[in-house]
């Protein structure tokens, strides 16, 4: 009887088992199949073999470039011109509305629009992509002044060189 | 004594489990030892809950320094990010009673997973409502179907689904396996969630804190953030072991009117 609902708890967790092996082998070639689809913006360097045709919808991604940033009017309403680097490849990118508040050169951005004819990417939405560094504003304000980090340039230095730095400074 | 009652099969319907095998496993089993340790731990559970979560939330939404580029907008991470932790760690939960349900068919197991799913859920749902708070500000919209926004909505729906299922047949015991089994199914989900933002492009930042590296956030706001996480895992225990023991009790109750209607 005692061996008998072993054997039973044996094989339950037997088909357990084998079923989660089956389903989980099952989303990871799913998974890996749509690796290159499942994806929420372009890259630069990917725009040749991934974006859509001329006209097409889609979203570019990257960091805004150092010093690339033009703002003007157009019709009263602000109008933006800057780059979207991946470090390999840079885009031509403008945009007609008012940018969200994150929005900065160095920064990551996702922005959604046409690529025409003429090589520029058309944005119709433009949306800030912060990153995962978190630090206080005196914090930030002694990497740039000791020179280690400028953040046009791109993501802050590893956390273990800032969070000493904020220790040290009080 | 012992002999006997390792002999005689048990009956699936009773609360009290065969002593044969996992014998460590069902001590826990009899909802009468279940109900003593419960009322102990219950006060302990939700002071620790209360005292880590309102210092943990005081400290993060006032004394913690603001971001230096999102600025005070950076305090819905210490709500955001624990009930994201928490979401997930819920759902674990829910997979291992499963687990203990199917295998073992641990009675308490069956009642732990029916409880768990509600407070997931709220959890899930706290996380996705202070996300999209924090996404207008910061990214300039409320939702986007990226990876990680989209694997934490599917996990939502398989949290109301498993609620909706262990509840929708007339046999209880029917309901707790379907629920199971849903639940086991949707486990793939959880680390589709961990590692959507590593696999694939996502408008979501990655993980800050990380088990293998340093993390990416100044000591000033680990701290309370850590606080609150803490305080969320006391509230998420607290609020299952309570309705728990709400759900033994009831089930004691029926089962003491159902055996006076039949004497009448």
């Amino acid at each position: 009887m005692i061996r008998k609902m072993g054997t039973r708890k044996k094989r339950r967790m037997a088909v357990l088992l084998a079923c989660g092996l089956g389903l989980g082998s099952a989303t990871v070639l799913t998974l890996s199949a749509f690796r290159d689809t499942l994806v929420f913006f372009v890259a630069p360097s990917d725009m040749a073999s991934k974006a859509p045709g001329p006209g097409r919808v889609f979203r570019l991604g990257g960091l805004v470039e150092s010093g690339s940033l033009r703002r003007g009017m157009e019709d009263s309403r602000p109008d933006a011109r800057f780059r979207i680097t991946d470090g390999a490849a840079t885009v031509e990118v403008t945009y007609v509305g008012i940018l969200p508040d994150l929005f900065r050169e160095g920064q990551g951005v996702v922005t959604l629009g046409t690529l025409e004819r003429d090589g520029v990417f058309h944005a119709r939405e433009v949306l800030a992509k912060h990153d995962e560094t978190y630090m206080p504003k005196d914090v930030a304000d002694a990497l740039r002044k000791s020179g280690r980090w400028n953040p046009a340039s791109g993501p802050p230095p590893q956390a273990a060189l800032w969070n000493t730095l904020g220790a040290a400074k009080p | 004594m012992e002999a006997s009652s390792t002999l005689a099969p048990t009956p699936a319907t009773t609360l009290v489990p065969p002593t044969a095998g996992g014998r460590s496993l069902h001590r826990f089993a009899n909802p009468g030892r279940f109900l003593r340790i419960a009322a102990r731990a219950q006060p302990w559970l939700t002071g620790v809950a209360l005292a880590a979560s309102l210092v943990g939330l005081g400290w993060g939404l006032f004394w913690a320094p603001a971001d230096w580029q999102q600025g005070d907008a950076v305090r819905i991470m210490f709500v955001h990010v624990p009930a994201a932790w928490l979401a997930s760690f819920g759902y674990l939960a829910l997979a291992a009673c499963s687990v203990a349900s199917l295998i073992w068919r641990h009675p308490l197991a069956d009642l732990a997973a029916a409880e768990i799913g509600p407070v997931g859920a709220g959890f899930t749902a706290l996380c996705l409502v202070t996300g999209s708070l924090w996404g207008k500000p910061m990214w300039g919209a409320w939702w986007v179907w990226d990876a990680r926004l989209t694997s934490v909505l599917v996990l939502f729906f398989l949290y109301l689904g498993h609620i909706a299922l262990v509840r929708a047949f007339d046999d209880p015991v029917r309901g707790y396996r379907a629920g199971a089994i849903l639940a086991l199914v949707g486990a793939v989900n959880v680390p589709i969630i961990k590692f959507s933002v590593d696999w694939w492009n996502t408008l979501h930042q990655p993980a800050s804190i990380t088990l293998t590296g340093a993390p990416t956030m100044a000591a000033a706001m680990l701290w309370p953030l850590l606080m609150v996480a803490i305080g969320f895992q006391f509230a998420f225990l607290a609020l299952v072991v309570a309705r728990l023991r709400a759900a033994v009790i009831e089930r004691r109750m029926r089962g003491l009117l159902m055996a006076r209607a039949a004497g009448a």
